[in-house]
């Protein structure tokens, strides 16, 4: 078994300064959520300086907060749209149109893809605000519309639209790969029977891919409920109608100061994204 | 040739196109707004000058806070490389009591504590730590955060080398060290060099940590500074910003290069379905 001649002392050492980190930055950080979230610790104030236990009174008042149940919904909308929907069904079908076009484009295609996933948020967040703004926007150009301020009439649409843009590369990578493991003979015969391009889909593809698409599904759900970028597009707005939950986390507890609460709705996110993970890595056992 | 079968094809390539207008369409604006005398936020044919570019140098905060994004991100992903790549061989080869309870909690972690998650705990910790400006803990805040992820990967790539490579190697009296270091990392590069450009590209990228926890202009990254350049009349300063966004995202675009010619982007075995 140890063929490295470690031994497990010293294997330990060598786990240890990763396990450390992780520890300090991740672990006690998660843990501590769930403490400050049962306090009123404020950034500043008296409650800064002594914060009293409240239990679940957040909680309780996060329910209520239309603030905190307009995020929940957008938070659902944005998933839904971006992610389930838009990156599921572009990333497949670029996957599966990919397949048959000369290499030549297909490598334009597949690298313009993947550098929108891989450009830093904060540029990539400039670039769509030449795309969307009023007057000199790239988008109210084309459509001869230059007056739409497309990022405050139309928020939630936009962020979708930009969402998918941003993160369908890993979709089409996946799929590509779940693509290549589909037995050729089968696309053969499909073919020969003149099955359609939509009835092959859904009767030969699909049942092979299935493990694929709802690991996928998980995955990109819980990374767009995650994303911070929203936050560079509308930071939120306008009044607060693209406030998804790590931006309304954001602006309660740095820009209101109300830690504890802030806490609490973070709280609320982690459950959210264990729940996921729990579903994620039951259906890898499975098939491991 | 049906004409069925010619309007189907017709079809399909005003899709591809359609598709790669999306993707192409927004990055245009980094190849044309940085040499136009009158970048605007939106496309046009530039009227072509090399002003922006002086004046983004002559920026006093611009060229340090891309070496402080280089000092930043380098700092975090050799951290997260070496971490990773110590845990990851260990716990391929040895089983420490626990091991499998241990990969899954990593499992879990690297999906479940994000940044937007744990932001709030995170500030209060380096407000109370007096780290907040402080780059090294930023750096190793965002380690933190990559590492589980990052060991995980790596694991799989471990698992791969053929332990036969070591057991000679130790036959011929090597010691464990000189096995990870003259057999086992040699061999196992694709995968390091893997997380290597994953990890840097996350660290230089990261918008959010440096954001809640550099607040001194002089330490912040690109990233950050990018959000907050404005011009005396406190609007955008769309004269540094388009070649600034540029000059930032040059380093992406040579890894994005260098990773496509030598490995190809393509998911391997490693990705579970």
């Amino acid at each position: 078994m140890d063929s490295s001649g470690l031994g497990v002392r010293r294997a330990v050492g060598f786990v240890a300064p990763a396990l450390l980190l992780i520890g300090v930055f991740l672990v006690f950080p998660a843990l501590w959520t769930l403490y400050i979230g049962i306090t009123n610790y404020q950034l500043t104030g008296p409650a800064a300086a002594d914060p009293q236990v409240v239990g679940l009174d957040n909680v309780v008042e996060a329910v209520r907060d239309p603030l905190f149940t307009n995020s929940l919904w957008l938070t659902a909308l944005f998933v839904l749209g971006s992610a389930v929907i838009g990156q599921n069904l572009l990333g497949f079908g670029l996957a599966w149109l990919l397949r048959t076009v000369r290499p030549g484009l297909r490598r334009t295609v597949e690298g313009l893809v993947l550098l929108s996933w891989i450009l830093p948020g904060t540029v990539v967040a400039y670039l769509w605000f030449a795309v969307l703004s009023r007057d000199t926007g790239t988008l109210g150009m084309l459509l001869g519309s230059p007056q739409t301020a497309w990022l405050v009439q139309y928020p939630m649409t936009s962020l979708i639209i930009f969402n998918v843009w941003r993160g369908t590369a890993f979709s089409m990578l996946l799929y590509t790969s779940a693509l290549a493991a589909v037995p050729p003979s089968q696309l053969e015969t499909a073919r020969l029977m003149g099955a359609s391009g939509w009835q092959t889909v859904r009767d030969v593809v699909f049942p092979h891919i299935r493990g694929h698409v709802l690991t996928n599904t998980l995955l990109i759900s819980l990374w767009t409920a995650n994303d911070f970028t929203p936050f560079l597009l509308t930071a939120g707005g306008p009044n607060h109608r693209s406030e998804v939950l790590p931006v309304l986390i954001y602006r309660q507890a740095l820009e209101g100061g109300q830690l504890g609460y802030a806490s609490a709705m973070s709280m609320l996110l982690l459950v959210g994204n264990l729940a996921i993970a729990l579903v994620y890595l039951r259906l890898l056992r499975r098939r491991a | 040739m049906s004409p069925l079968w010619i309007v189907r094809r017709i079809g399909f390539y005003v899709l591809v196109t359609l598709v790669l207008a999306f993707f192409a369409v927004p990055m245009l604006w980094l190849a044309s707004a940085p040499f136009d005398s009158k970048p605007g936020l939106g496309l046009r044919w530039p009227d072509w000058t090399f002003r922006n570019v002086v004046a983004t140098f002559e920026h006093p905060y611009a060229l340090t806070s891309l070496v402080n994004s280089l000092l930043l991100c380098v700092l975090a992903t050799v951290v997260t490389t070496v971490l990773a790549a110590l845990a990851a061989y260990a716990l391929s080869r040895v089983r420490i009591p626990g091991r499998d309870l241990l990969l899954y909690l990593l499992l879990l972690l690297s999906s479940v504590v994000t940044g937007t998650a744990a932001m709030v705990p995170i500030f209060v910790m380096m407000l109370q730590l007096g780290l907040i400006n402080s780059q090294f803990g930023t750096a190793l805040v965002i380690a933190g955060g990559m590492l589980p992820a990052a060991i995980f990967i790596l694991k799989d790539f471990m698992d791969a080398v053929p332990r036969s490579y070591e057991e000679s190697a130790r036959v011929f009296g090597a010691s464990p060290r000189q096995v990870l270091s003259h057999v086992v990392l040699p061999v196992a590069r694709p995968g390091v060099a893997t997380i290597f450009v994953w990890a840097f590209v996350n660290a230089w990228g990261n918008f959010l940590l440096p954001f809640l926890l550099l607040r001194d202009v002089g330490q912040q990254p690109a990233a950050v500074l990018l959000r907050t350049l404005y011009d005396e009349g406190g609007s955008a300063n769309l004269t540094v910003i388009p070649v600034f966004s540029l000059l930032y995202s040059i380093p992406v675009v040579v890894l994005y290069l260098f990773v496509n010619k030598r490995y190809g982007f393509r998911f391997h075995g490693g990705i579970k379905s």
